[in-house]
């Protein structure tokens, strides 16, 4: 193919439809919270681990919504159980947590 | 006994339904538990979307109810049924009894100390929305400071929230923070103001506008995080944390003063008047109307209604147009006696 100096960049865009949202219900069967979720954070601004490594419960639920992988997100997480006390919406984040550790493997 | 009406509440719903139903010829008897009439916005200084001062609605109305019997600090201490109406003793030791009951009960205001992670009660600086208009009006209190730097104001306060057994939006208190934003600016022109909410919810008529005119007129910064805890400096500031989620980043900011907008709870004497008058509640714990969207001023009880926001949060407008609808339900349930 002639090299005219350029390239296509990726598309960034979401395709909402082809969303993988299978560990998004397999986490909702094992933490019903997951699905009631605002995304206020809360649970990220009280975090001691956020800070510094920029972990994020909101951010890590709404990428499993998203059907993007979280492995790497939740390395830092203490469990401490700071999230779990502020959350507005009453969920168990350290079960949500849990639960995604286990379905992500 | 025919045609005696006892109005339970003397805030703007209890009042307005005194009026209409003095334009309809009765003579209704208004029992207010606290010393004056006007309920929560007799302490309001004004009123969105605008801006009309809320002692003059509530003065206005005290003079137009002059053919009301109206008893300031007194409670319904029992309330029986009767064959064709209900016998009330009342704390001033009379009884009296009624053909109809308008139940115009209102509502209490979220307990921040509840909150404890917002501190108010434990720092100086921490008030709510009742303080601040409390402030505006008498200028006086010492947990406002001269020249403050910088404000935050924290919507959802006790609502929208499960910790505080309050799952609903009590409707009012967006438009009430960025009313209160507004006039913080007007007052401290060079003070930073943020709002710190979860969902902005500007349903009413020109409440964007208001959205609107703080963004470009006065600069106030909207943050999409919710305050998740509140402390002290050394030199007796705040020091709130919240996420700025639409930069996906912790933020932390230091202000001089904090107003919490605390929420709309049920009334927290309700309990006792719904278990004397058999009336049920609903599950966010106000009173069950006959349905929630044709009868809502109609309760389970034949000659009992509801007006304002003894059923649920609403707005100065919603509460004077239920109270005028219930007035008129009330003529109607006379006339078929």
């Amino acid at each position: 193919m002639t090299d005219f100096g350029f390239t296509l960049s990726k598309s960034s865009t979401l395709d909402l439809q082809n969303v993988d949202r299978e560990r998004f219900e397999q986490l909702c069967k094992l933490e019903k919270g997951a699905s009631v979720c605002i995304g206020c954070g809360s649970c990220s601004a009280t975090c001691p681990a956020g800070i510094l490594s920029g972990m994020s419960v909101r951010k890590v639920v709404l990428a499993v919504q998203r059907g993007q992988d979280v492995r790497s997100m939740l390395q830092c997480c203490m469990l401490c159980g700071k999230c779990t006390m502020v959350c507005p919406r009453g969920i168990n984040t350290r079960n949500l947590i849990l639960s995604i550790c286990s379905i992500y493997g | 006994m025919k045609g005696n009406i006892v109005i339970i509440g003397g805030g703007i719903a209890g009042m307005e339904a005194a009026k209409s139903l003095i334009s309809l010829g009765y003579s209704p008897i208004v029992v207010e538990s606290s010393t004056k009439l006007g309920g929560h916005v007799a302490s309001w200084y004004k009123l969105f979307p605008d801006m009309s001062s809320a002692k003059n609605l509530v003065s206005r109305l005290e003079s137009e109810i002059k053919g009301a019997t109206v008893l300031c600090g007194t409670k319904v201490i029992s309330l029986n049924r009767l064959a064709d109406g209900y016998s009330l003793k009342l704390s001033n030791g009379s009884v009296v009894n009624a053909s109809a009951l308008l139940i115009a009960t209102g509502f209490t205001l979220f307990d921040a100390k509840k909150k404890e992670e917002y501190g108010y009660g434990v720092y100086d600086r921490v008030i709510t929305n009742s303080d601040l208009e409390a402030w505006f009006s008498e200028k006086k209190d010492a947990r406002v400071p001269d020249e403050p730097e910088s404000v935050g104001f924290v919507h959802c306060v006790g609502s929208r929230d499960l910790k505080a057994c309050n799952a609903q939006c009590s409707k009012v208190c967006c438009a009430t923070a960025i009313k209160q934003a507004i006039e913080i600016k007007e007052r401290f022109p060079y003070a930073k103001v943020y709002c710190f909410y979860m969902d902005l919810r500007l349903f009413g008529k020109k409440y964007e506008d208001f959205y609107i005119n703080a963004q470009r007129d006065y600069g106030v910064q909207f943050i999409r995080g919710r305050v998740s805890e509140v402390g002290e400096t050394l030199d007796g500031r705040l020091q709130i944390k919240a996420e700025d989620t639409l930069s996906g980043k912790p933020l932390k900011v230091q202000l001089d003063l904090l107003v919490l907008m605390s929420g709309i709870v049920r009334n927290q004497s309700i309990g006792e008047l719904s278990a004397m008058a058999g009336l049920e509640t609903d599950s966010d714990g106000f009173l069950r109307s006959i349905d929630n969207e044709y009868a809502v001023i109609e309760s389970n009880r034949p000659g009992i209604f509801y007006a304002g926001a003894c059923t649920g949060p609403k707005t100065v407008p919603e509460t004077v147009a239920e109270a005028r609808s219930a007035a008129l339900a009330i003529h109607s349930y006379l006339e078929t006696l």
